[in-house]
């Protein structure tokens, strides 16, 4: 019984310090940044790596301006949801009030798919067809801009956020729409007055997720923005992304240098927008399962 | 309210089905274009030869073992741990502070950028631990990134066996270890078999953790030991279309056929799996 009583013992230790290793990995993520990035921010000043104008890691003396990164993110993430978030929510509300079953899984299905694609593949068939279209139409220099980053990016936020929105419209209790059909409204009607409203907390958590998605997101973007690390006047020049930067740059820096430092700050920032989106998602999240 | 509701239905409808095309549209266009252009370069020799003239002539034989390299590597280690994790929070925690940090841990794991798991492993691997730059260390980098798929895909499966099956195996005078491995474990196997499928596919077709952790442009020679450089797919993609000028346009569709051959089958059998399963339960 003592054997036993021990083995179990043991597998119940085992078993838990399993069960912390996501706290363990999240805590390390961030103090492994926190040592290699911290002292390039010591130098420069955190105000000057986050506002400053000018990224020239390579010249001498090199500047670690990274506003223009951020200002790339942040363009190129607010095209990707203008595009996403009104044909996500559409389809959303489609998939789960509309479609019959079978085309359900079918569009269900269809979405996961899209999910799985990689993104170096979405990034190449961006590069040659997307990039070559909006070069003819806006009669470009180059196809590659924002606005290329954004419709590329637009496709693989639509997953995250038709999905999480679907699973929110589709917790709306049945009653509701009873209620709306008892008096007379149309599917349209009730769609939207009523589930669409009553979703908004976990519609509101998807379209969090999917632009999650978005910033974090590095090869598809750097291969069809243009990669230029310029504060841009409009969304058809070529910019650059806070992942971009990193994933480019890397490969030419010296382990332990100020370039190397800078890259894993851009990190630190590109953690802390991360963590914080998904974690006011993940409160809206709730809010929708508890009514 | 001038407009007839009926007509107001039908333009909704119709508006509301065409975004749906509009996203799934895309997904039979990349599939279509890659297929089309790619297809004639498919060969004995592209997929089993070594890249030779500047990656002009030859295969991508380095850079699909390498993957399979990798994502064994990732899920030896993601696999195990994913599993016992979540058997941590259905069968052992409580509803307690600290089980709630742990999946708000894994909620954020999930959200953190692939490119930072990128920089994570770079920092950890390959300078602090001294791997290197090495399958060991991108295949730890994968594995940490698709943990969170594995954990969650293993809650579900642990939290869809009944209650009932549990009390009656203790009832039975049998242990919490020996019921979970017993009477819960092997029915929550189809669906920890998916997310593991699911997390393969997620391994192989990324690239931005591999690039500072393992991915070389070019090796003549194959790997041989866990602490060597390899060539992977999704990066080999990468550096034809947009490092190396000139590559055959059809090398690069081939390149990125066999890659999305490679996600699609893995992701087309999770799914398959799942619906037969769902469809087989018996309780």
């Amino acid at each position: 019984m003592t054997v036993r009583k021990l083995r179990e013992w043991c597998i119940e230790r085992v078993i838990f310090m399993s069960g912390i290793t996501s706290i363990v990995i999240v805590v390390l993520i961030f103090l492994f940044l926190l040592k290699e990035g911290l002292a390039v921010l010591g130098h420069v000043g955190i105000f000057q790596f986050l506002f400053g104008g000018n990224w020239y890691p390579i010249s001498d003396p090199p500047q670690f301006g990274a506003f223009p990164l951020i200002i790339g993110s942040v363009l190129v993430t607010l095209g990707a949801a203008a595009i996403s978030v009104p044909i996500g929510v559409a389809s959303a509300l489609y998939i789960a009030e509309i479609a019959p079953k079978r085309t359900k899984e079918i569009l269900k299905a269809g979405i996961e798919l899209l999910a799985a694609i990689p993104s170096v593949v979405i990034g190449f068939i961006g590069m040659v067809t997307l990039g070559p279209a909006i070069k003819s139409v806006f009669g470009l220099s180059t196809g590659l801009t924002a606005l290329t980053g954004s419709i590329t990016l637009a496709f693989m936020a639509m997953p995250t956020i038709v999905s999480i929105a679907e699973d929110a419209i589709t917790a709306v209790p049945r009653q509701y729409r009873e209620a709306a059909a008892a008096m007379g409204a149309t599917t349209w009607q009730t769609t939207w007055r009523i589930v669409a409203y009553a979703a908004r907390p976990g519609m509101l958590a998807a379209v969090m997720l999917g632009i999650g998605r978005v910033i974090g997101e590095t090869m598809a973007v750097m291969m069809v923005t243009g990669n230029a690390a310029q504060i841009p006047h409009s969304i058809l020049q070529p910019v650059r992304t806070l992942t971009a930067t990193i994933a480019a740059e890397m490969g030419e820096t010296v382990q332990g240098g100020d370039h190397y430092a800078a890259l894993f700050a851009i990190g630190i920032v590109l953690f802390v927008i991360t963590f914080a989106i998904n974690g006011v998602a993940e409160l809206y999240l709730h809010r929708t399962t508890k009514r | 309210m001038t407009m007839n509701v009926r007509t107001q239905q039908r333009i909704a409808v119709g508006f509301l089905f065409f975004c749906t095309v509009l996203v799934v549209l895309p997904v039979l266009v990349v599939l279509s274009i890659i297929t089309y252009k790619g297809f004639p370069a498919l060969s004995f020799d592209f997929i089993f030869g070594m890249p030779e003239s500047g990656m002009n002539a030859g295969g991508i034989f380095p850079a699909l073992l390498g993957t399979i390299y990798l994502v064994t590597g990732a899920i030896l280690f993601a696999v195990p741990l994913g599993v016992m994790s979540a058997v941590y929070l259905v069968e052992y925690s409580r509803d307690n502070a600290v089980s709630r940090l742990v999946k708000l841990a894994i909620v954020n794991l999930a959200g953190v950028p692939s490119v930072v798991y990128g920089l994570f492993g770079l920092g950890i691997f390959v300078v602090f631990l001294g791997f290197g730059v090495s399958i060991l260390s991108g295949s730890l980098t994968l594995g940490i990134m698709i943990l969170p798929v594995i954990i969650t895909a293993s809650r579900e499966a642990l939290e869809s066996v009944p209650q009932s099956f549990r009390t009656v195996s203790l009832s039975l005078g049998a242990s919490r270890w020996q019921t979970i491995r017993h009477a819960v474990l092997p029915h929550a196997l189809p669906g920890i078999l998916t997310g593991t499928i699911l997390g393969l596919g997620r391994a192989a077709g990324e690239t931005a953790p591999i690039l500072f952790t393992v991915a070389a442009f070019y090796l003549p020679t194959l790997p041989e030991s866990v602490f060597d450089q390899t060539m992977a797919l999704p990066y080999h993609l990468y550096v034809i279309s947009t490092q190396v000028p000139g590559v055959r346009e059809d090398f690069r569709f081939g390149t990125a056929l066999v890659l999305l051959l490679l996600v699609l089958i893995l992701n087309l059998t999770a799914i398959v799996l799942r619906y037969r399963f769902r469809k087989k339960k018996r309780w």
